[in-house]
């Protein structure tokens, strides 16, 4: 796939879609989009993926270990193809997922989603990292030196 | 609309698998597979349903010019993974339209004489299978001789198989699917005329 300005648009989409909960999806798409046909082209399933670590930037590849993901593939109507993967075994969230990014490359629901879905998922995840960062910050201690010995003379 | 592959993955390709192994092991008998399923056109739903059975990320696929216009191919990319074969020689499946390709089996790969295995399993489809003949084939897995026929059936078909069992343990395995019905000539096969 060539890496263009929408393949990094539909990363990003797909990577807020990712972390969202349950109601920060189901609710947009019981309101907005009520009739959506959608079929899905592979059953939803879920298994493990190998997660790889290394050691610093440039320590060998190792395993840590295995997680849960899920998978869904879904068909709009109108023929957009969404893929979905969440960590867990949440079938419905990853076909929600599915959907939502199969709606983001259909012309007229791309703002839509933009709007109402992935919006406010962003505002809480960079709220979260913010409330993070000062709390970090609170107990952040600055050592400085006043006068070095040395330096005296 | 995308047509779809095993509603339950699984079970089906379990049970796919199976009657492969049964056709394989009882040369010349006729084996219901892919029942449900709807692969795009003109793919048949046994051929199909041996590929979703059979082939995945790790099993480079050869398709044939015939298959490889249209949706088939991007339909068995989807539903199996399998990357595709550069050659025939480097395929570990094939898949071929008898009815519009030419047959020619010392094309593929045969294995080598350290793992035989990995010889390609030719997967033909076909206009219908049958029981009666013309050809007799006798072996493994043959009580005495056994009556069975495909069409269209090249004319130098007999040639060809006589040449692959010759090499034996060395030679390509070949799967007929006609609809939703297959049959299967392991390597070991041998025709009446052969030998």
């Amino acid at each position: 796939m060539p890496e263009t300005s929408s393949t990094d648009a539909r990363r990003r989409a797909l990577a807020l879609l990712a972390r969202a909960t349950a109601s920060e999806l189901a609710a947009p798409l019981a309101e907005h989009w009520p009739d959506l046909g959608v079929r899905e082209l592979k059953p939803t399933e879920s298994g493990l993926v190998m997660l790889r670590g290394r050691a610093g930037g440039d320590g060998a590849l190792f395993n840590l270990g295995e997680a849960t993901v899920t998978r869904s593939i879904v068909e709009l109507e109108t023929g957009e193809r969404g893929y979905g993967h969440v960590l867990g075994r949440d079938l419905k969230q990853a076909m929600r997922v599915a959907i939502f990014d199969a709606l983001g490359q259909r012309e007229g629901d791309c703002a839509m989603v933009e709007a109402r879905v992935l919006a406010p998922i962003a505002a809480r995840l960079s709220a979260a990292r913010a409330r993070t960062a000062a709390e970090t910050a609170a107990t952040r201690v600055d050592f400085f030196t006043l006068v070095r010995g040395e330096d005296a003379a | 609309m995308s047509a779809l592959g095993f509603a339950d993955p699984v079970l089906q390709s379990q049970a796919t698998f199976r009657a492969i192994l049964n056709a394989l092991s009882r040369p010349g008998t006729l084996v219901d597979a892919g029942a449900g399923l709807e692969p795009p056109a003109p793919l048949g739903a046994a051929a199909a349903a041996a590929l979703l059975a059979l082939a995945d990320y790790e099993t480079p696929l050869w398709i044939s010019p015939a298959f490889a216009t249209g949706d088939v191919a991007a339909w068995v990319k989807f539903h199996t993974g399998a990357p595709s074969a550069a050659s025939p020689k480097t395929a570990v499946f094939a898949l071929i339209d008898l009815a519009a390709d030419r047959l020619d089996l010392a094309a593929f790969a045969e294995g080598s004489a350290e793992y035989p295995d990995r010889s390609t399993t030719l997967i033909a489809q076909v206009a219908s299978l049958s029981t009666a003949g013309p050809l007799r084939l006798f072996g493994p897995g043959v009580r005495g001789e056994a009556a069975f026929g495909f069409t269209p059936c090249p004319s130098d078909f007999t040639a060809q198989w006589r040449a692959n069992g010759e090499g034996f343990p060395l030679g390509v395995d070949l799967i007929l699917a006609a609809g939703g019905r297959l049959a299967a000539l392991p390597r070991s096969a041998r025709l009446h005329g052969d030998i």
